[in-house]
């Protein structure tokens, strides 16, 4: 292939064909841009919560908009970052050329939910602006319905709509990842990114309408007054929750089985080495899909379910570990005698196995009924779920974006910059959310904008690390637009990868493949290594 | 067997027309899957307070109109026959007559709602919207009943909507000759959500017109 | 500035949990080491560049992945099994607790004790005693947690929900609301403060309330006109309500129920949901006319005459 050859790039360049376009590689940097916008409004309310906890007193902010702060920061991070971070931005822009497909099989649906994205996006931001809501992310009734003066309704409607994009996305990854692989690529020949995929479609598929009909009901309840959450008429406000936590729960697993598939790529890669026991983790994915629908009662334990329904569902609880844990070990295995590289990917990756870990056995302790008594609805529960969706998928996103960086730009980000970059962010998110799990378990409950003064150095301490974290995602922002213009040219496979993303060029051209490729081998088909770690016949 | 030239119907992406017709099918049963529990979680509301209120929901649906609903069940059935007979026409290549069976089709989709508004009319004039004017001489709780009747049908009587804006696109598709036995994927996936709509009633009408009857 | 590591451990239940959450605590420590110090080793010894063995290594993939799939397995189970255990044992409460109802509302905990005395945020208790809270909510969901007793519960509207504790050691303790229930939910919280019996006795006195819960609850049963049914009376065929409390009533659809707080709070708010076999459904609704903490009190007092023999039907 010639040098300046057409890339999905260059295949275009006015406003009007990015917006109507139908190249899943654009449709995946529409969306880039837009999560990063959403990320930036999210992590300031976040800045600004932790500048106001610095100090027991409530100083900065009032209450009431510290209630929309933490709402605003929950809405966004969760629904217009962490959900469309990996899935729609890495999954639309690698899956397609993963699996040696022209587009995804339905390109004009794919853009589809990106208007449905920033439709809701929309409503959101317009909800904010115009006085913000106060309900918290969970949307509990009877608050959300019958208690709360702010914009629920539009919240909830920028929520439902975006829900239906995450639907066509997951649908249209499935039918691609069915219908449209290569010939030769197998179903255990795919790598283990497009089988977390797979597994993370078939919960936005599953879940999200769940959430679409529970926000629905929430909100004609608040307009009609009346309502089936309602306890004045003997209805049940803790339906709600059934409802929302079936499909939140899952949704937890959205945003984090693509990192799983993320770090997988990775450690093999960085490592030059098949991953250890591909089977079990391509089995794990599918059971975390699986149990995963099956323990959203643990979010209720102490709401007045019954106990005994508490009891499966921490027995369920502690089951969905096991296949996270087998993950684990099995990516500790690919090293062993590998030949490890520590480029900025595989710095984020094994920060991600480590801060994942942390998060996976607090969790345990949170599946055990009677701590889980003491810490539900304190700081140790937020400390929790920070280890995993930003210890986990943030950084698994920044794992694959450095991965894959070379692929979508046709430039190396800066190397020296980009592993001070995971290692400030490594240290700076232990700092600000550690000593979270201490505060929980002395009892400071979240949502407070004044607390109890003995809390305050913890207090101190997370915000401290808030702003080293500041710095940590501002690093990378700037060396990634320097990259753009000034980056060592990559060429196809900088990285020297197996999979079919790295056989063609980089940025690819606007139909992926010159031609069809063909797949003869298994996944991460690395050749044999020497003493020193080259491999024999390079 | 190597086409030289693909299929005008066949997009950039595919390989060629059987590809692309799978896909579209997986692809719509996938979406029909998103809508069974889309409705899932008014169904799963609905038999928690069946449980709890057993009795209002047995007073709450005797006075729904089991005449008004029984018409519109098969109203909805013969329109899935009418459906399913304009794709057996596209199969046979029967041209012409799809888009006869597709006009009936809509014809009594649109019948169905205007029966529905009848209904709904007759249902607001006997104070059955739940809320400050909810007819006093029921119990309480079977607002709950009524509350689940409106969202229900209502958004059954949505997707109906939505149903017949696909069908008038196929019928109009299917005047200007566009499908036939080689092409009529578009048709099928159509007829399948039709399909879906009409069970989806199915399941509706027994448990808000019929609760009395099985108790 | 302070430096806490621990909470105070003042519950039986804290004791409890502690000794669990520590063992938690050394059971993550040993995962964290099991996982990490072989692949620091192994990013050690592997790094590219350095000496050493990479032939492929023929180990048994298989045997391999069921033990550490298998173990793990037994482990969570133990794990689920104490922790139920001792969940199990927090929910559901010994016999002669001391029975104490507290109603949560947009920002505030009210609490009534038996003897009638009342209070707002804060919460007397003698120490070495069992204690039942009964908890009602008046708009919202809230719930009361005491960090010091390692005790939460959800305070639901619409019903009643029950947590109970034994203090152990006299102090003041904090209590917050942990459920997010809007502008002040920071500012709804209190103390608990856990006496010696005697002084807890001295404080009661010290209140000197008028009525006991009952007497209240009596005073109201006759307010809001219940009196003009239930007793004795000849023009409306209710039924009597003495010695009903914890008994089994027959329903008319031939089920039957016990006379429960949960049955008395749903048959005044919602009366016609579940009617006496042989009386009519005539009896309106309070709902919207009775507070939660009313709706105590007529408990109290329903219970209080739970021992009574109804008079004879006229």
């Amino acid at each position: 292939m010639n040098e300046p050859e057409k890339n999905y790039l260059s295949a275009g360049d006015t406003v009007k064909s990015w917006l109507l376009t139908t190249d899943h590689k654009r449709i995946g940097i529409l969306y880039l841009l837009s999560i990063l916008f959403f990320f930036v409004i999210a992590a300031f309310a976040a800045a600004l919560m932790r500048l106001e906890l610095l100090t027991p007193q409530g100083d900065l902010v009032l209450s009431e908009t510290y209630n929309k702060l933490f709402t605003m920061h929950g809405v966004l991070m969760v629904w217009f970052f962490l959900i469309p971070s990996i899935p729609s931005v890495l999954g639309n822009f690698i899956i397609p050329l993963m699996i040696g497909a022209r587009d995804v099989a339905f390109p004009k649906l794919n853009l589809l939910s990106w208007y449905l994205f920033i439709i809701g996006g929309f409503f959101v931001m317009h909800a904010i602006i115009i006085g913000g809501v106060d309900t918290g992310w969970t949307f509990y009734t009877p608050y959300s319905t019958a208690y709360s003066n702010s914009h629920v309704i539009e919240m909830a409607l920028g929520i439902f709509i975006a829900g239906f994009g995450s639907i066509l996305t997951g649908l249209n990854f499935i039918i691609t990842i069915q219908k449209m692989r290569a010939p030769g690529l197998t179903w255990f020949r795919l790598p283990l990114f497009i089988w977390s995929m797979y597994s993370t479609s078939l919960i936005l598929v599953l879940a999200t309408p769940v959430l679409a009909i529970t926000l629905a009901l929430m909100a004609v309840e608040r307009i009609w007054g009346v309502g089936i959450f309602n306890p004045k008429l003997g209805g049940d406000p803790i339906l709600f929750q059934h409802l929302f936590w079936f499909y939140s729960h899952p949704a937890v697993y959205i945003m984090i089985l693509p990192g799983m598939g993320v770090v997988s790529e990775i450690i093999t890669c960085f490592s030059r080495k098949k991953i250890f026991g591909y089977h079990f983790v391509v089995f794990s994915s599918v059971a975390i899909a699986i149990i995963g629908f099956l323990v959203w009662g643990h979010h209720m334990f102490v709401s007045s379910q019954s106990i005994y329904a508490g009891m499966v569902f921490s027995f369920l609880s502690f089951l969905v570990a096991i296949p996270s844990a087998i993950k684990v070990f099995n990516w500790t295995m690919t090293l062993y005698r590998g030949s490890i590289s520590f480029e900025a990917p595989m710095l984020y990756a094994l920060s991600f196995i480590g801060l994942f870990v942390i998060g996976g056995l607090t969790g345990l302790m949170l599946a055990s009924l009677a701590v889980d008594v003491h810490v539900h609805g304190t700081y140790f529960v937020v400390a929790h779920f920070h280890y995993i969706m930003v210890g986990g998928m943030v950084t698994a996103f920044m794992a694959g974006l450095h991965y894959w960086w070379p692929k979508i730009t046709g430039r190396m980000y800066p190397e020296k910059l980009g592993q001070l970059a995971a290692v400030i962010l490594f240290f700076g998110f232990n700092l600000t959310f550690f000593p979270q799990f201490v505060l929980g378990y002395l009892g400071m409950p979240r949502r407070v904008h004044d607390y109890a003064p003995e809390f305050q150095i913890y207090n101190v301490l997370s915000t401290a690390g808030a702003s080293i974290l500041a710095i940590g995602y501002l690093l990378p922002l700037t060396y990634f637009l320097w990259s753009l213009f000034y980056g060592k040219k990559a060429g196809p496979n900088p990285w020297r990868a197996t999979g079919l993303e790295w056989k063609t060029s980089s940025p690819p051209p606007k139909n992926n493949f010159a031609e069809t490729p063909v797949v003869t081998e298994d996944a991460y088909n690395y050749p044999p290594l020497n003493e020193i770690g080259e491999h024999e016949n390079a | 067997m190597k086409m030289p030239e693909k299929n005008s119907n066949v997009a950039e992406q595919f390989e060629d027309a059987q590809q692309q017709s799978e896909a579209a099918h997986l692809g719509m049963w996938t979406f029909i899957a998103t809508e069974v529990l889309f409705f899932g979680g008014l169904f799963l509301a609905y038999f928690v307070y069946r449980h709890f209120y057993f009795h209002e929901f047995v007073i709450g649906s005797k006075r729904t109109d089991v005449l008004f609903g029984t018409i519109n069940s098969i109203i909805l059935l013969t329109s899935s026959l009418t459906m399913a007979l304009a794709v057996h026409a596209a199969k046979e290549n029967y041209r012409r007559q799809i888009s006869r069976w597709l006009l009936l089709t809509l014809l009594l989709g649109f019948s169905f709602l205007v029966v529905k508004g009848f209904e709904y009319h007759k249902d607001i004039h006997d104070q059955l919207v739940p809320g400050a004017n909810f007819n006093p001489a029921l119990p309480a709780q079977s607002q709950i009943f009524f509350w689940l009747y409106w969202t229900m049908t209502g958004l059954h009587a949505i997707h109906v909507c939505i149903g017949l804006g696909v069908m008038s696109v196929m019928t109009f598709l299917a005047r200007r000759g566009k499908f036939s036995a080689v092409y009529r994927t578009p048709l099928e996936l159509a007829g399948l959500y039709w399909h879906f709509v009409d069970i989806v009633w199915l399941f509706l009408f027994p448990l808000l017109y019929l609760v009395q009857r099985h108790s | 500035m302070n430096f806490p590591i621990f909470p105070k451990e003042a519950s039986t239940t804290a004791a409890q949990t502690d000794h669990l959450y520590f063992f938690l605590l050394g059971f993550s420590a040993f995962i964290l080491a099991l996982v990490f110090l072989p692949m620091l080793f192994f990013l050690f010894k592997y790094r590219r560049g350095k000496k050493a063995n990479r032939n492929f290594a023929n180990l048994p993939t298989m045997k391999i992945e069921i033990t550490w799939t298998v173990i793990p397995i037994f482990l969570v189970t133990g794990m689920f099994a104490w922790a139920a255990q001792i969940f199990f044992d927090e929910e559901v409460p010994p016999a002669n607790t001391l029975e104490i109802n507290v109603v949560g509302k947009q920002w505030m905990w009210k609490i009534q004790h038996q003897e009638g005395n009342r209070e707002i945020n804060e919460l007397h208790l003698p120490v070495n005693r069992a204690v039942k809270l009964t908890l009602a909510s008046e708009d919202v969901i809230h719930s009361f947690f005491i960090p010091a007793f390692r005790i939460k519960q959800d305070v639901v509207p619409g019903r009643f929900t029950t947590e109970w504790f034994q203090p152990t050691k006299i102090g003041a303790y904090h209590f917050y609301c942990s459920e997010y229930c809007g502008a002040d939910h920071s500012k709804m919280q209190g103390t608990v403060f856990v006496m010696s019996p005697a002084d807890y006795e001295n404080w009661l006195a010290h209140g000197a309330p008028k009525n006991t819960l009952a007497q209240s609850g009596e005073n109201l049963f006759r307010q809001l006109g219940c009196s003009g049914c239930h007793v004795n009376s000849k023009a409306v065929h209710a039924p009597p309500l003495e010695g009903l409390y914890e008994k089994l009533v027959p329903l008319s659809d031939g089920t039957f129920v016990r006379a429960d707080d949960k049955y008395i709070r749903d048959s005044i708010l919602l009366p016609a949901s579940q009617i006496v076999v042989g009386y009519q459904p005539l009896m309106p609704t309070y709902e919207g006319h009775i507070s939660e903490d009313e709706l105590l009190q007529l408990i109290a007092y329903i219970k209080s005459i739970g021992n009574e023999t109804p008079p004879p039907n006229p």
